[in-house]
Formats: structure tokens, sequence, C-alpha cells
């Protein structure tokens, strides 16, 4: 059910698209307004997000801690994983960002209970930060690689990533390894969400679905590239005019092109809200992106309490008899 | 009170969960997994709302009448008071990197004590109530409605979290479930839902200063009589000053350290060390406690009772303050205390009387750890140490969550072990350090009718204490916290009876060699040194 549903969600989410384009001639709606109303969505949605995030204060200083603080002097102090200035907090958060840092840490347990000794020992398990990062990092180059249609001229790094994406030099047009690389990292990441017992039970649909959406976003892409050969001139055209506010729908064009600017119209419009924000949210992570200096620097909570505290007076007041016959010191005789 | 199975029938555990769905799964209160309710006396003396009689066993909690829009209202207060709580509601992508993480799942196997579905637990109910998917999806958005049966959910599971962060070390986002937990229990709170084992101990460090609730004259007694037994073992005489006005230096320790084995041995070498020093010193009656158990309950606690530092630091006149070996107590100092109760410009920036270093990293905290105060002082040659005093045992280091994830502190303590032992093991390095293992009983957990959790949540930790037992016959876990020492005490003669548990400043008392000592025939627990059998 969590896996099945997500799935006719993306599969009805195609059949729209080709429903409107091919059937209904909707091609306007599909190809103009939506993807305008998605971007909309979208920058709106994550822009409140972040504002309503930002809006909390963080009351207290709490990062974890996962390396030496900074004390004495002869001690050496780890300034990434337990950053005491600004710049090892941009060192830690630079890790965490670009290479996944603690996800690297990860282990797997293994239980035996007839070991004798140790039960538990913690085995190398890096499969889920390869492929997150294989993912999230070929994610980045293709749409990276897409500002190609939306630039004119053209971008300068987008030539570059293309050349490095097409190092392999195999096929024409030239096989981009990132296609191939996002297939997999996906395809992984979903298989994972299946086979491993304990992410099965905690997985929701709102895990599958991102996962479904951009399988068919990243298929419904190669497909154009590698075998319909999609019109490159007349898209760019019309994605420049989409650009340019001056949108002029592109001719013969097939429908798997609208199917593709569709499925990426959902995935801007779901960002905002689903767990996709934790793309923004990273950088927000109070545990993370602070320094570990609180007792050298203080940390101020703009809503510290008051609270009624019981006193020094009061406690000498209801303890003086047995205070003085102990001969403790007092400030009342 | 439950019987606690045997180690051989807590030794099986399935770590695969079935296939039903988690939402649909209700609480089994199984004795020996969950805590007996706040007295109402206590939740009196805290103000805290709700006072009655109840149990989690009963059917009817006697919430109040309006409790689901108290609990509504007051998640939106938090989501408003904590970035973190909305951070941590909204990030969260279930890749499961803490799943295996957790001592408590590890130990058991219950799915829900993996730290993502214990956060989804909270996380369901926020779909609900503040996020438009979960309005309109439902359950398909994982949003469920909150109801009895899940605020049961809710204080069973998140009364088997000690807030000891490891998940939180492994997660992409920095999910800290501890934070998750603290919200959850203050949340509890407002309907007057929590564990006697927390509150009570709170409501006595309120009115008598300390945890025990040790009066002022019963807490001078004990101090007296561990410097008879530090005489009888040492020779040497000792005056522990209390609420003397004008010392330099505060000490405050855990009201443990002066009361229950094995803590008071550590207390021993506390006092042996500001001997030798001639440390301008004095402890307080009113400020009687580290620990601060207001840390479990919610923030408003832990402010009430950490007051006490600063209040008795600026009456008494001293200059600074030094804390004792506590995990809990060094997060609230560390994290919590400047921010709730300072600024402590009424003090100095610490400055070792003895060799003269300014503790530039308390600067404005004004509170010293006992362990970077001890490494400086070696480091500077002030203290002669004869490590073979310690031959007779074979030592690891615990690193307490605390001190571990919420502060840094990892080689002070080995700095000092290395100096003082000779025989010194590590644990398996996946266990120790920023991956350090919990006891199994933090956050006010070590309560006896709650023994079979315990001993399931210690279940990591005894396992690799039990690989260094026999690979290197380590017989002594020493660790910086005094909830460790009480707890990894019965942890180990549940799991591995041959090891006892020590502080590190016992074994610096063994080891230093003072000015008119007798010989030392025995070690501070009065237990013969290596070659010295037959004097007794």
């Amino acid at each position: 059910m969590k896996i099945l549903f997500p799935l006719i969600a993306v599969i009805v989410l195609v059949l729209v698209a080709l429903a409107g384009v091919d059937g209904a001639h909707l091609q306007t709606l599909f190809g103009i307004y939506i993807p305008y109303a998605a971007l909309a969505v979208f920058l709106v949605g994550i822009v409140l997000r972040v504002i309503g995030w930002a809006r909390s204060p963080v009351p207290f200083r709490i990062p974890t801690t996962c390396g030496q603080q900074k004390t004495l002097p002869w001690i050496k102090a780890d300034n990434l994983e337990s950053p005491h200035n600004t710049l090892g907090v941009i060192g830690r958060m630079a890790l965490e960002v670009f290479f996944f840092r603690s996800l690297f840490r990860n282990l797997k347990a293994d239980y035996d209970e007839n070991r004798t000794g140790n039960e538990l020992t913690y085995g190398s398990a890096k499969w889920l930060w390869a492929a997150g990062l294989a993912f999230h990092w070929s994610f980045l180059f293709i749409f990276l690689r897409h500002l190609r249609f939306f630039s004119e001229p053209i971008f300068f790094f987008v030539p570059f990533l293309e050349t490095m994406d097409g190092l392999l030099q195999i096929g024409v047009p030239r096989l981009f390894m990132t296609d191939l690389v996002i297939l997999a990292a996906v395809t992984f990441l979903f298989a994972r969400r299946i086979v491993s017992p304990q992410v099965r039970y905690i997985s929701l649909p709102a895990d599958f679905f991102p996962l479904f959406l951009i399988l068919a976003i990243a298929l419904s892409g190669i497909f154009m590239r590698y075998i319909t050969k999609v019109d490159i001139v007349s898209v760019k055209a019309f994605t420049m005019s989409l650009v340019s506010f001056n949108p002029t729908l592109p001719k013969g064009i097939g429908s798997v092109f609208y199917v593709h600017i569709f499925l990426v119209s959902t995935l801007f419009a779901y960002f905002p809200f689903s767990k996709l924000v934790h793309m923004a949210g990273v950088f927000l992570s109070p545990t993370r992106n602070l320094a570990n200096n609180s007792r050298a620097k203080r940390h101020i909570n703009p809503w510290n309490p008051d609270v009624k505290v019981h006193t020094y007076a009061e406690y000498e007041d209801e303890f003086r008899d047995v205070m003085k016959a102990a001969g403790l010191p007092l400030e009342k005789e | 009170m439950a019987k606690t199975p045997s180690p051989q029938e807590l030794s099986k555990i399935n770590h695969e969960p079935s296939n039903d769905g988690w939402m649909e799964m209700p609480v089994d209160f199984r004795p020996g997994t969950w805590c007996y309710s706040g007295k109402a006396s206590a939740l009196e003396t805290l103000e805290l709302p709700n006072p009655r009689e109840w149990q989690p066993t009963d059917e009817d909690w006697k919430l109040p009448d309006n409790w689901e829009t108290i609990i509504y209202e007051g998640f939106r207060e938090r989501l408003k008071k904590f970035r973190s709580l909305k951070i941590f509601m909204d990030t969260c992508v279930r890749c499961g990197a803490c799943a295996d993480k957790c001592h408590f799942f590890l130990g058991s196997g219950d799915p829900k004590n993996m730290p993502v579905l214990r956060a989804e637990l909270l996380r369901s109910v926020y779909r609900k109530d503040f996020t438009t998917a979960g309005k309109i999806l439902g359950k398909l958005a994982g949003a469920r409605k909150l109801t009895k049966d899940v605020l049961k959910e809710w204080f069973y599971y998140f009364y088997q979290c000690t807030e000891c962060r490891r998940c939180s070390v492994f997660c992409p986002y920095g999910i800290d479930t501890a934070e998750v937990t603290m919200m959850a229990r203050e949340l509890l709170h407002l309907v007057g839902v929590n564990i006697n084992w927390v509150l009570e101990p709170a409501a006595k460090c309120f009115t008598t200063g300390n945890h025990l609730g040790l009066l002022p004259h019963t807490f001078k007694d004990s101090i007296e009589s561990l410097c008879e037994d530090i005489e009888d073992v040492t020779g040497i005489h000792i005056d522990v000053p209390l609420n003397k006005k004008g010392a330099d230096v505060l000490f405050i320790t855990p009201s443990a350290d002066v009361f229950a084995d094995p803590g008071i041995y550590t207390f021993m070498g506390y006092l042996l060390l500001f001997e030798h020093i001639g440390l301008n010193y004095t402890m307080s009656t009113y400020a009687s406690e580290g620990g601060n158990f207001g840390l479990f309950t919610n923030n408003e606690t832990m402010k009430k009772l950490n007051s006490k530092m600063y209040a008795e630091a600026k009456r008494l006149g001293v200059k600074w303050i030094l804390g004792g070996e506590c995990g809990h107590m060094w997060r609230v100092v560390h994290q919590y205390m400047d921010t709730m109760n300072g600024p402590a410009d009424f003090l100095e920036v610490p400055k070792s009387p003895i060799t003269g270093t300014v503790f530039e990293n308390a600067a404005s905290t004004k509170m010293v750890h006992i362990t970077e105060f001890t490494a400086d002082l070696i480091k500077h040659g002030k203290l002669k140490f004869d490590p073979r005093r310690n031959d007779h045992r074979h030592v690891t280091f615990h690193d307490s969550c605390n001190p571990a994830r919420a502060m840094g502190l990892f080689e002070e303590p080995r700095y000092i072990i290395k100096q003082v032992c000779n025989n010194f093991h590590e644990m398996p390095e996946n266990t120790i350090r920023e991956q350090t293992f919990c006891c199994g009983s933090g956050t006010g957990l070590n309560t006896d009718e709650y023994m079979e959790m315990r001993m399931r949540g210690g279940l990591p930790r005894a396992s690799a204490v039990k690989h260094v037992h026999q690979k290197h016959g380590v017989d002594l876990l020493s660790c910086i916290c005094a909830i460790d020492r009480a707890t990894l005490s019965t942890l180990m003669q549940y799991w591995v009876p041959a090891v006892e548990v020590s502080g590190v400043h016992e074994l610096v008392g063994n080891a230093l060699i003072m000015e008119g000592e007798n010989e030392r025939t025995t070690d501070l627990r009065d237990e013969p040194l290596e070659g010295m059998e037959d004097d007794e």
C-alpha cells in the first residue's frame, strides 16, 4: 500500500500529461501555465518555509560534538568535528552539505547472541552514503546542465560540465554519466527501502513518491535525449521564450516532452510541502551550525523565562537550627 | 516489582520488525519496561500541572478534560520557541541511518526504539495538526490524530530514550532525538504525565539542594565520615570547608559522590587532590548537587535547579566554580547554564591558582571541569604519581554521553588515566568517544522497577566491556559521570560480573604521592595493592 499508492500516483501523473496533450490538446496548460505556477509555488513555498524556521529562535547552543573541544593549548582541538569558531562551523557545514560527513560514519550493527564476549559488532556500511552522494551530485549536475536551455549565451560552466559528464565519449548524442548514475542511485535507494526490514518498516508513502517521481523524470529525459532524439533547437527556443516571459509553444515536439515538463513541475510544487525541504533545513540545524563555544561566549535566549527559585535565604530559614547545630556558617544567627 | 529476566533470556533479541504498520501497534506496559508515575507531592513542590494519584497501567490516566487542547497549544508554543523542534519535525527523510545506533533498539529490538520511529511518534501528530499535507492527506502523509493511546505510547517511548545523542552523530541533518524527547516530555508534563524517579529527585534538589534530600548536617556528616576513611588509608587528615565565604573556588559535584558507593571513592580522590595542592576552596550545602534532573523535566525546572550554582558562588564571593565528574550536569553547565542564569559577571575568568593557567574556554561561564583542571596540573608537573598503586587494576574508560557529545571532552580524562595507571585499554573504536554507548539508565531512568529495560539498554556498553575484559583482563570501568558510577555497577553485575566501576579521580587519589602520607598498602576502597596482599 505505501509503495503501491505513490507508484500509482506517478503513473497517473504521466497519464494526465499524455491525455492532456495528446487527447485534449492542452499544450498551453501543460507547457506554459503549469510550469510557471509550479515555479511560483516552489519559490514562495520554500521562502515561506525558511522564514517559518528562522522565525523560531535558537534558545540554547546545542551542537553535537563529534571531536575534542578547545580547552588547554596543548590539547589538540578538532575544529571540524567540534568547531570553536565560525571558520570551523563553515568547514563542518561544508563537509556535511557537500560530502554528507555524518552519514559517512554510518555503521551496521551485527548481533549474535552466541558469540562469546562481544555479541555486538559494528561493520562498515558506506553504501547508503555512497548512493546518497551519487544521487545528489548527479542530480545537481543534471540540473546545472539543463541551464543550457535557460541561458543565452549559455552559462560558462555548462559546456565544462557537459564535457566532464560526457568524458566516456560513448554514442551520439554523447552519453552523460550522470544519467546512468542517477538511475542506479535511485534504484538502490528504492531497493534499500524494500529489502532492509528496518527501513521498510519506517518508510512512508512520502518516501516512495519522490523516488518514483524522480525516476520517471530521469527516464523521460533519457528517452528524449537518446531514443526519440528530441529537436533541441525547438526546445531551446521554447524554454528561452519562457525565460523571457514571452512564451511560445514549440512545434513538432512529442508528448514525452510535456510529460517530462509536467513531472518536473510536480516535483517543484511538491518540494516545499515534503521531506525534500531537507535541502534547506540542513543549513539551519542547530546541532551542526553552531560553534561549541558556549562556555567561552554567552549565548542569548530571547525568551529566557523567569522562574521561581528556592533562594539561599529561604533555605537557611528552613534549616537554620540543624545548620547551627552542625556548626555551619550562617547569614543570620 | 517485576522479576528481571536472566542474561540468557534477555540475550534473545530480534532486530527485524514485523510487517504490521507501527501506527496501529498498541503499547504493552510490560513490567520492567516502564517507570512509576510522579508523586503528587513532587509535582506540587515543582509547581507542575495535574498532581494526582495514578499509574501507567491504569486504564484511566486522569488527564485534564481538555488535554488535547493543552497538548496542541503546548506543541504550538514550542514550535515557536525552539527552531530545533521545527527543523527536526520537517527535515527527516527516514533514511534509517539512526535505526541501529540506539542502545535501546539494539538491546530490545523494539522497532519503536529506532530513533527515527521514536521521533515519528511525535512527528505524526505534528503533521496532523500543523502541516497542510497532513491535514489533507492524513495517514497517506504519515499523519495521525492524537488519541489517548498515542499519548500512552509517547509516555512509554519517550521514557525509553536517555537523551544520549548517539543517533544525532550519524544523522545527515543532525536531528537530535534528545531534543525531540525533551520536547515530548515537556508536552507530557503539561497534562501531568511523568515519572517519579525524575520528579522526586528534582523536588528534593529544589528544597534541600541535592537529589538525595540530604539535610545540611547530614551532608556534612557524610563528608566527615569519608574524611575518616581517607585518613585510615593514607594517614592524611582533611577538613572540608563548607559554605565558607571568601574561598577562591566553589566546588560542586553530584551529591551521589558524597553518599553512594562507588562515587565516594572518586570524592576521596578530589579531596586528596585539593589537600595536596593546597586549594582554597569550599563546598556548599545549599548548592550541594551538580546533577540537574530538571534537564529531564523541562527547561524551566532545569533553570530553577541550576540557579543555585551562580547564586551560591555570588553569596560566598568565590572567584570561579570547579565542577566534579558528572555527565548531564556538564551538559547543563556547558550548553545551558550561562544562557539561563548568566551572565556571571560577579565571577572572574577561571585561573588555576597553582599553575597560573587561565581557562579561556570557560571565560564566560566561569566553570571548569575537574579533568581540565587536573590535566593542567599534571602537565605543569605539579603532581607526582606512583601509577603502580593502580597496578592491581586493568582499566578501560567509558566516555559518558553528555561530556562526549555535548561538550567534546575526550582527551583530558584519557591523559589523566594514562598518567596514573599502567594498565589502560580502550574499548572498540565504535563504542567510545563520540560513538560511546549510554549506560542505559540516564535521564532519570535509573530506577529498580525499570530494570529489564536498563539491562537491555546497557547491553551495547556491556558487550564492549566484555570484549576488553576477555581480551585484556579489564576489571575496572572508569568514567566521569555519577549516574554511570551507579548504573554501570548494576549493569556490570548483570552482564560482566568481574568488572567494577570507578571515577577517574579515584585513580588519581590512589596514585597521588602526598607529603606526610603513610605507605599505601591498600587503595581507597581498602583493597590491597599489588604485592601487598600478604600484609592484609
